[in-house]
C-alpha cells in the first residue's frame, strides 16, 4: 500500500491553492476559530495542558519537547517574549518558507494562541531576510489580523493584548540558533550566547523568551482544535503528529511533503517522492538538513521509520529540520561533503576557535580530496581536526564550541569514514602524494 | 544628516518605536537604507547610529556581519544563484559560471553565489533582488536575466521589500 500524505498543516494551502494566504480565504477554511474559543474559554493552562498531551516536538532541528520548553519560564517573570525561528537556513530545508508565503494566517493564529498560553504581549517573527514574498505575505497577515480584531489591545475583549513585530534577518544561518538569533534581535552580530542563563530565563532584552519553530508554532491551532491525545495518536512512539519533510535531490517529485511520522524512508522517497529518476539507485542520503550524519541506500537505512528516536539511537542520525536530500550513484560524496564543510566554513561565525579554524582547514582539505589531490592520509587528518570540534566524534553530542555548527560540520566528514572510507582510499591510496 | 528621505526617516522612527530598545531597529534601517540605495553607505550607516542612538561603529561593526548588507555599490539587478548540495547536483554550479561569464561586465548585473536560499525542492534555483525563480539551467537563466534587463519583468528594490519611499 503506498504512503498517502497527512494534511494538517498543509491543509488550507493544499485546499486553496491560489489563495491560501489571504484573510478571506483563511476565514472560510476556519482561520481564528481555535484562537476565538481559547480566548472566550481563557484559560492559558489549558492551551499548555493540550500542547503537552500532544507530544509535539520542536521542528526546527532539535527536537525539544514543546510545551516543557514553555514551563521553564519563571511563573512570575514580566514581559516575557515569543519569538518565532524563521530564519530557515538549514541546507535543503524549504518547508517554513511555504508555510510562511502560503498560510500565514495559521502561522499568526499559532502565535496568538500560544502568546495567549504563555502569558506573551510582544511577540516576534524572526524571518530570514531573502524571503521577501514571505514577509510582503506575513506583514499583509499581520494588518488584515488587525483588522479583523485578532491582534492589538483587547482582543476581542477578552482583555488580552498582542502585538506581533516581524524582524528580518540579513543572511547569516547561525542565526537560526536561538541565542544567535535573540543577539541578532537585539542589533548585533550574530553570535550564540554561552547557556546558562538559558533563554527561558533572560532571552531578549534578558527576559524570560520562548523561541520556537514557524512549524512548531502553525502546528498549536490544530493540536487545540483536535485536543492533544487526539494529535498524539498520530505518528510513532515519541514521535508524535505530522512533520513537513522537504524532499529533494535525486528524486522524480522532490517537494514538500507532510505525512504522519512513524513511515520509512523508503515510502517517503518512492511512493511519494516518486522514487530516483533515469532508473539509478539510491547511492546516500541526508536524513535530516546539512547537519545530520548520511545514511546509504542500504536497505536497513532506507526502511528506518522516521521517528526522531529510532533513527537517533540505531544509526547517529537526525530527523533535524526534516531535510532529506537524496543523491544517486552518479555522485562523488567527497564533493558534496567538500560543499556542505565550505557551507559550514563560511557560516561559522568565529566565535569559537575549534569551529573558526576547524571549519575552514576541513573545507580546504576536502577541497583537494574532491578535486583530484587528495593525499593518502588526509581522511585521517578530517576525523583529528573533527575531533578537535566534537571529541570523539559523535556530533552533535559533545563540542569544544558554543553552538551545534561546529559539531555539524563534523558530520559529513564522519559519513565518509563510516560509508565511504574504501571508496576515499581506493582512489588516493596509490597516489603517494607527499607532503 | 541627509541620507533618508523623508519619508524614510519617518519610516525608520516608526520601526525604531516599535521595539523595547532602540538598537534592534539597526538590522530593518540598515534594509530600509540598502533599499532607498541599493547598498549600505557610510552616510547610511552614519545617520542609522543617530537615529538609534549608538555609535556608527556599532553599526557598522553589526552590519559587516551580514552577507545582504552589500558594501559597495552593486547592479540594479542582483543574482543570488544558490550552489549548495542539492542545486550542486542538479546544475547550480554551471548557471553561476554562466552568468558569471555572461554578466561579469555590466554594470546593471550582480552576480553572486550564495548558500542554500530554501527553494530545493525546484533545484537549481536563484532569486533576482530576491524573487524566486526555480528549476533552471544556463539559457533559462539568461534567458530570465534578460527579461528583467527589458523591464518586462518587475525589479524591485534590492532586499525584495516593499517599503521603499
Amino acid at each position: 500500500m503506498t504512503v498517502q500524505e497527512t494534511r494538517i498543516v498543509t491543509r488550507r494551502l493544499a485546499e486553496r491553492p491560489d489563495d491560501s494566504h489571504t484573510i478571506a480565504a483563511a476565514l472560510a477554511t476556519g482561520a481564528y476559530d481555535t484562537f476565538r474559543q481559547v480566548l472566550a474559554t481563557g484559560d492559558p493552562a489549558a492551551v499548555a495542558e493540550q500542547v503537552k498531551l500532544s507530544g509535539l516536538r520542536g521542528r526546527g532541528g532539535a527536537g525539544f519537547p514543546t510545551a516543557t520548553k514553555w514551563s521553564f519560564l519563571p511563573p512570575d517573570s514580566f514581559p516575557r517574549y515569543l519569538v518565532i525561528n524563521g530564519d530557515e537556513g538549514e541546507p535543503s530545508t524549504f518547508k517554513d518558507r511555504m508555510l510562511v508565503e502560503r498560510d500565514p494566517h495559521q502561522l499568526v493564529e499559532g502565535i496568538a494562541i500560544s502568546a495567549f498560553a504563555i502569558g506573551c504581549n510582544l511577540a516576534f517573527v524572526y524571518l530570514r531576510g531573502e524571503f521577501a514574498l514571505g514577509y510582503e505575505r506575513l506583514m499583509g497577515a499581520i494588518a488584515d489580523a488587525r483588522a479583523q480584531g485578532f491582534l492589538g489591545a483587547n482582543i476581542l475583549g477578552s482583555g488580552f493584548d498582542l502585538d506581533i513585530v516581524v524582524h528580518r534577518g540579513a543572511g547569516a544561518y547561525i542565526c537560526g540558533e536561538e541565542t544567535a538569533l535573540i543577539e541578532s534581535l537585539e542589533g548585533e552580530r550574530g553570535m550564540p550566547r554561552i547557556r546558562p542563563p538559558f533563554p527561558a530565563v533572560a532571552g531578549l532584552y534578558a527576559k524570560p523568551t520562548v523561541v520556537n519553530n514557524v512549524e512548531t508554532i502553525s502546528t498549536v491551532p490544530h493540536i487545540v482544535r483536535m485536543g492533544g491525545e487526539e494529535y498524539a495518536k498520530l505518528g510513532v512512539n515519541r514521535s508524535t503528529g505530522t512533520r513537513i519533510f522537504s524532499l529533494s535531490g535525486h528524486v522524480n517529485r522532490p517537494g514538500n511533503y507532510e505525512v504522519e511520522l512513524g513511515i520509512t524512508f523508503r515510502q517517503l522517497i518512492d511512493d511519494l517522492g516518486g522514487g530516483v529518476p533515469n532508473g539509478r539507485s539510491v547511492k546516500f542520503f541526508i536524513p535530516g538538513g546539512a547537519s545530520s550524519q548520511w545514511l546509504t541506500g542500504r536497505d536497513e537505512h532506507l526502511d528506518a521509520p522516521l521517528d526522531m528516536d529510532f533513527v537517533q539511537q540505531t544509526f547517529g542520525v537526525m530527523l533535524g529540520s526534516g531535510a532529506v536530500m537524496v543523491f544517486d550513484e552518479t555522485v562523488d560524496p567527497v564533493l558534496v561533503a567538500w560543499r556542505l564543510a565550505k557551507f559550514f566554513a563560511h557560516e561559522s561565525c568565529g566565535k569559537c576557535t575549534p569551529c573558526r579554524e576547524g571549519t575552514g582547514w576541513i573545507e580546504k582539505v576536502l577541497y583537494r580530496m574532491s578535486h583530484g589531490l587528495g593525499r593518502p592520509d588526509d581522511l585521517d587528518m578530517l576525523l583529528d581536526i573533527g575531533d578537535n570540534i566534537s571529541p570523539g566524534l559523535n556530533a552533535p553530542f559533545s563540542q569544544t564550541t558554543i553552538c551545534p555548527l561546529g559539531p555539524s560540520a563534523v558530520s559529513p566528514v564522519v559519513s565518509l569514514h563510516n560509508f565511504f572510507r574504501d571508496e576515499i582510499v581506493a582512489r588516493v591510496g596509490s597516489s603517494e602524494v607527499s607532503a | 544628516m541627509t541620507f533618508f528621505t523623508d519619508a524614510n526617516r519617518a519610516r525608520a522612527r516608526e520601526i525604531v518605536a516599535s521595539y523595547p530598545a532602540a538598537k534592534s531597529a539597526i538590522l530593518p534601517l540598515a534594509h530600509l537604507a540598502q533599499d532607498q540605495h541599493g547598498w549600505l553607505s557610510t552616510d547610511a550607516m552614519d545617520e542609522i547610529a543617530e537615529l538609534v542612538g549608538v555609535t556608527p561603529a556599532e553599526v557598522q561593526g553589526t552590519c559587516s556581519f551580514y552577507t545582504m548588507f552589500k558594501r559597495r555599490p552593486c547592479g540594479r539587478l542582483l543574482v543570488s544563484v544558490c550552489t549548495n548540495v542539492t542545486c550542486l547536483v542538479t546544475g547550480g554550479p554551471e548557471i553561476l559560471e554562466g552568468l558569471e561569464a555572461r554578466y561579469g561586465s555590466d554594470d546593471e548585473v550582480t552576480v553572486e553565489e550564495v548558500e542554500c536560499i530554501a527553494a530545493c525542492g525546484g533545484a537549481p534555483a536563484l532569486q533576482v533582488n530576491y524573487e524566486f525563480h526555480e528549476q533552471l539551467d544556463v539559457e533559462r537563466a539568461v534567458a530570465l536575466v534578460e527579461s528583467y534587463k527589458r523591464g518586462e519583468r518587475v525589479a524591485r528594490t534590492v532586499s525584495g521589500s516593499t517599503v521603499a519611499s
